[in-house]
């Protein structure tokens, strides 16, 4: 990779001062560094300067009140996994944590990191492909090698998120607090990340001189179930094929409100409200949980290697909504 | 020829050359452009007074000097950094293998925690105790992982071994008595590509067996 220089943020307002004007690439910020790394290290990136947030203090903790949970931006993966809370309460979180990565890339990755890591396509990943998500004008995985590519969401550009962590923030209604050079501002996690019709270039809201501080998820209500399945390639650590972050309001087994959200199918979370439509209000059985799984892909659009992410989505789904009556 | 120009000539030329070579030559060609600068790096010095810094670093309870580039990782210190006083840190344990974060060779203990050596930076393992494979053993004695690793011939070509070795350390440290299935967890970040993962999960059950 090209040298840089390096730079210890001391306070926000001096990492927002140094991110603005330089617009994109120029001057970038890095915690963890595992995502950052294997970039420059590929030349998709060549910053010239880069922001090291991990010395900004109190940045890195988990906090917890009658509303919910706060979580630092700098907390690291492992952190949220192995939190009792979280475990206990939140599982759907842990859950997705503990599946990101490895051991030793949980011990560095960030939340913040996490939530703001750029797609693994391997056409985007390539130094020497000019690809559309890099300004080029085409997306190659269109009749390219499209086997971990998006079926929902896509056009035009068809890179899946790679977070595991972001379906479960937004099946928890979470939201995320973000800090500019105007002040600080909070959105609902969902509405952090976009598609590429909106924009191509990338996978979220955030300005080149702004930066995530920290998310805050609330309570789930008295006898909420929450699962996240991932299905990879191989049982060692793979981001996801497909992946379900379900969170059920359970009565009995009358389920009364269901958030789902897909993770390794679309170019952001998808929510799919055709399933929790299906779900929500029901008793859950083999039948109702079968239909919002075919629901959730009715407008699936595979392209040439990838119709197998239908068939595993839908069991996925029917498969986790099963695990709230079990 | 601008700056720029020159810069971008020179190092798509030197990236060129170390795609059309094997890895043993890679370590060979970096090395002296990672730490002892070539003539780029030189004019980046002049511009960017952080580019290059003197740290600190612990490793197995050493402290080490040493200049280091902004990009230079820790793996790079480790194996082929050059001290202030001119001597080599030497420490080849850690091994590079993938140098993105995927293969677990490089796997050290930052903090009593493991992580991969490939993907720090170096100036960010200030602070940090480093401990390396070469620091497990206590003197002459062998950890009981190095131990039990000897004694159920966990390894074949043996180049993963170092990184099997302290993530299994890790791994009982914080879990003083694993089921098999926490103990793939644990390993779960390193690869073994002869395939000897029965006789490293066996190798860990004994060590946990002494520990």
């Amino acid at each position: 990779m090209d040298n840089f220089s390096y730079v210890n943020a001391t306070d926000l307002e001096q990492v927002t001062s140094l991110l603005s004007d330089s617009g994109w690439g120029e001057v970038m910020v890095v915690a963890g560094g595992t995502d950052l790394l294997g970039e420059l290290k590929e030349y998709i990136e060549t910053p010239k300067t880069l922001i090291n947030l991990k010395s900004l203090p109190g940045m890195d903790s988990i906090s917890m009140n009658t509303t919910g949970i706060t979580i630092g931006a700098l907390t690291t993966v492992a952190d949220i996994a192995n939190h009792p809370t979280i475990q206990q309460r939140y599982t759907v979180l842990a859950q997705a944590a503990s599946s990101v990565a490895t051991p030793q890339i949980r011990n560095v990755g960030t939340l913040g990191g996490n939530l703001c890591q750029r797609p693994r396509c391997w056409y985007y990943r390539d130094e020497t492909v000019n690809c559309l998500k890099k300004g080029g004008d085409t997306c190659y995985a269109v009749d390219g090698l499209s086997k971990y590519h998006a079926i929902l969401g896509g056009d035009p550009v068809f890179i899946v998120h790679p977070s595991d962590i972001a379906p479960a923030l937004i099946a928890l209604g979470a939201s995320l607090k973000i800090v500019g050079p105007e002040g600080e501002k909070t959105m609902k996690v969902e509405e952090f990340f976009t598609l590429p019709a909106a924009n191509p270039f990338r996978e979220n809201v955030l300005q080149p001189n702004e930066i995530v501080v920290e998310v805050h998820v609330p309570q789930p209500k008295q006898g909420t179930k929450s699962f996240y399945l991932k299905a990879r390639e191989k049982g060692a650590p793979d981001f996801a094929l497909a992946s379900v972050a379900g969170v059920f309001e359970m009565m009995g087994q009358t389920c009364q409100n269901a958030n789902i959200v897909l993770g390794g199918v679309a170019p952001a979370p998808w929510r799919s409200t055709e399933a929790e439509n299906i779900l929500s209000g029901k008793v859950i059985n083999e039948s109702v949980s079968n239909n919002a799984g075919a629901a959730a892909v009715k407008d699936a659009q595979p392209l040439n290697d990838n119709a197998y992410k239908v068939t595993l989505t839908q069991n996925l789904i029917s498969r986790t909504a099963m695990m709230a009556v079990s | 020829m601008s700056d720029k120009e020159k810069k971008q000539g020179t190092e798509i030329s030197r990236r060129s050359f170390i795609k059309g070579v094997g890895t043993g030559t890679v370590a060979a060609t970096v090395v002296p452009t990672i730490l002892v600068g070539d003539q780029n790096t030189a004019e980046a010095q002049t511009d960017e007074a952080t580019s290059t810094a003197v740290i600190q670093l612990n490793i197995n309870g050493k402290v080490h000097e040493i200049e280091v580039e902004s990009r230079t990782t820790l793996l790079t210190v480790l194996r082929d950094g050059i001290d202030t006083n001119g001597n080599n840190v030497d420490l080849t344990g850690a091994k590079l293998i993938c140098d993105k974060g995927e293969c677990g060779g490089c796997t050290i203990l930052a903090d009593d925690k493991p992580v991969y050596a490939c993907m720090m930076l170096a100036m960010d393992a200030q602070g940090k105790q480093i401990t390396t494979v070469e620091g497990i053993a206590d003197g002459d004695d062998l950890h009981p992982v190095q131990e039990a690793f000897i004694k159920h011939d966990a390894m074949m070509c043996g180049f993963c071994t170092p990184g099997f070795v302290v993530s299994s350390v890790a791994l009982l440290n914080e879990n003083k008595k694993p089921t098999l299935e926490e103990i793939k967890d644990g390993l779960s970040g390193n690869t073994c590509r002869c395939g000897t993962y029965p006789f490293i999960f066996d190798a860990v059950e004994t060590a946990s067996e002494k520990m």
